[in-house]
């Protein structure tokens, strides 16, 4: 296609890796060379922040906190969310758009609203400050997120499949497992990634959902970065850990991006 | 139809998912509609008070300004974010390694952990070290976040930053599956780049830009971290949006009644505005093709 249509997008993607670029550069900064000016190329390059992070059990336990609820919130999300946009694609049943649609609407919910009645929930039954809570809470929006993605991928796969498997005397599970996953490979990844990114992402509910054993690392940053003097250049390496994850996954599914982020509502 | 879909509901598909969703989304807002009717004085003691939390929500100004200002932050935002992304996705290239580059590098502010972003921008404003506050003083402008101008400004182009990435990939993957004979008929009709727009692509976006719309409308009227972060609500109230309010009542003066009541609202708010959605996104969902029809 045309190279002058790209000038646009090019210089907006420019734009947009500055702030990250930056990130990228002061994390790299020792407190010293911070002193008052502006830099845009670290003077003396140093991995000290990393360091520091990578080596403090309050620091690294933010990030292994997150990847344990993380995992957790994606296995129920996806285990849940497979059958439910089978039904959603397969079937025709009575309040089939309103349900589908009402799923949309919880990814919609407000955080704020959610987070009193949470903290007393998981105060009451004791599951305060666990994974378990965080990662539970967080499937108000993965679960009805991985729904809609994997009904578009779902939906993809002719029907003739599910007729010729009951023809050939397959049950239910026996369809799922040996048929219909591995048709819907690409659909797992894609819908798991989503949840993987936006449970990730999130700081309100995480935040407020644990004290000590389960923080993750969002809760230790605005614990750093709350006193007066805060190590702006160790909250920017905290920030780059944070990011990574991000940046390789969005690599790893380059080509089903858009997918997701429509919710399954473009190939 | 086959054998085990003659014979099982669709329900049983959707139990499991339905029971974790009745748990974590309708239970808590059980919970909140209960506050909203309660008095408490510490302990598990309740006593029904009504519509008294909903009248002093209801006439307390502060609510009005929340809501207000969170409207006008979600409208800026879509003003400013969709005709830009629109804008960007017209122009990419079709195919190619650089689209895929393109792709993923405007995807990781989306998938950057809010509270990074928000540390991120604090920094990006800092005068004297700021990436953002310098490069405008070397342009000659000063940047003052004691200005309530400042502060939308800045947290309108953090949004900008973060998000508009999102608009350009759902556009781009709708346009890109427009079918090149389009085009060709287009181009024999020797029609215009606006018309090419107006009369081939927009209407082929309807879904895609109802559903950034929604997303990015809701994202925003309830954002919480970034100006936790940035601007703690201020100067004075000024950036102190619905989500920080009901934060601030419910979490730390731990008033759960009136926590209860503006939740609620805010609740309805939300239900309201997806409402109207609804015509746009589901029609359009191509529900045409019922595979097995269930009687349930």
């Amino acid at each position: 296609m045309n190279t002058r249509y790209s000038v646009v997008p090019l210089a907006f993607t420019l734009l947009v890796m500055i702030p990250i670029y930056w990130l990228f550069t002061l994390s790299l900064q020792g407190r010293a060379d911070a002193t008052g000016s502006l830099l845009l190329f670290p003077a003396n390059p140093t991995l000290d922040n990393f360091k520091t992070i990578l080596s403090q059990p309050d620091w690294y336990m933010g990030y292994v906190n997150a990847l344990i609820y993380v995992t957790i919130n994606v296995l129920i999300s996806v285990c849940v969310a497979v059958p439910a946009a089978y039904a959603f694609s397969r079937f025709r049943f009575r309040g089939h758009a309103a349900l589908f649609f009402g799923l949309l609407m919880l990814r919609m919910m407000v955080p704020a609203i959610l987070l009193v009645p949470f903290v007393q929930i998981f105060s009451t039954i004791d599951l305060i400050d666990t994974h378990f809570a965080v990662a539970f809470a967080h499937c108000y929006f993965t679960v009805p997120l991985a729904i809609w993605i994997l009904e578009g991928f779902i939906s993809e796969v002719p029907v003739e499949m599910d007729e010729s498997a009951a023809i050939d005397g397959y049950s239910v599970f026996g369809f799922f497992r040996t048929l219909l996953l591995p048709q819907i490979a690409t659909g797992i990844a894609v819908a798991a990634f989503f949840c993987f990114m936006f449970s990730w992402i999130e700081f309100l509910l995480s935040n407020a959902l644990t004290t000590i054993d389960a923080k993750p690392f969002g809760g230790i940053m605005t614990r750093v970065g709350s006193v007066m003097s805060a190590n702006v250049q160790l909250l920017a390496a905290a920030g780059v850990l944070g990011v990574i994850p991000g940046v390789i996954l969005a690599i790893s599914i380059r080509h089903h991006l858009a997918r997701g982020f429509s919710l399954g509502r473009v190939a | 139809m086959h054998q085990f879909n003659q014979n099982t509901k669709p329900w049983l598909y959707l139990l499991p998912a339905f029971m974790v969703l009745f748990l974590v989304g309708l239970t808590p807002i059980a919970f909140v509609v209960f506050y909203s009717l309660h008095d408490t004085f510490g302990g598990n003691v309740f006593i029904w008070v009504g519509h008294q939390w909903y009248e002093e929500v209801l006439t307390s100004i502060s609510f009005y300004e929340a809501v207000v200002r969170s409207l006008c932050f979600a409208l800026l935002v879509l003003v400013v974010q969709i005709p830009l992304g629109i804008v960007i996705a017209l122009r990419m290239p079709k195919s190619g390694v650089v689209t895929t580059i393109i792709i993923v590098l405007i995807s990781i502010p989306i998938l950057t952990p809010t509270i990074v972003v928000g540390y991120l921008w604090k920094a990006m404003i800092q005068p004297g070290t700021g990436l953002l506050y310098q490069s405008l003083l070397g342009i000659g402008v000063t940047l003052d976040m004691n200005s309530p101008y400042w502060t939308w400004a800045v947290l309108l182009l953090m949004d900008t930053w973060h998000w508009t990435g999102l608009v350009v990939l759902l556009c781009y993957a709708r346009l890109r599956a427009i079918p090149s004979p389009y085009y060709q008929a287009a181009a024999i009709d020797s029609a215009g780049r606006w018309a090419v727009f107006r009369y081939i692509q927009l209407p082929r976006l309807k879904l895609v830009l109802a559903i950034a719309i929604l997303i990015r409308f809701m994202d925003s009227f309830t954002l919480y971290t970034e100006p936790y972060v940035i601007t703690r609500g201020g100067p004075g109230v000024s950036t102190t949006f619905l989500s920080h309010e009901l934060v601030q009542t419910g979490l730390i003066q731990f008033d759960l009644g009136k926590a209860g009541a503006m939740a609620v609202m805010y609740f309805l708010i939300v239900l309201l505005i997806s409402g109207v959605f609804y015509r746009l996104i589901v029609p359009a969902k191509g529900l045409s093709k019922p595979s097995l029809e269930a009687n349930v």
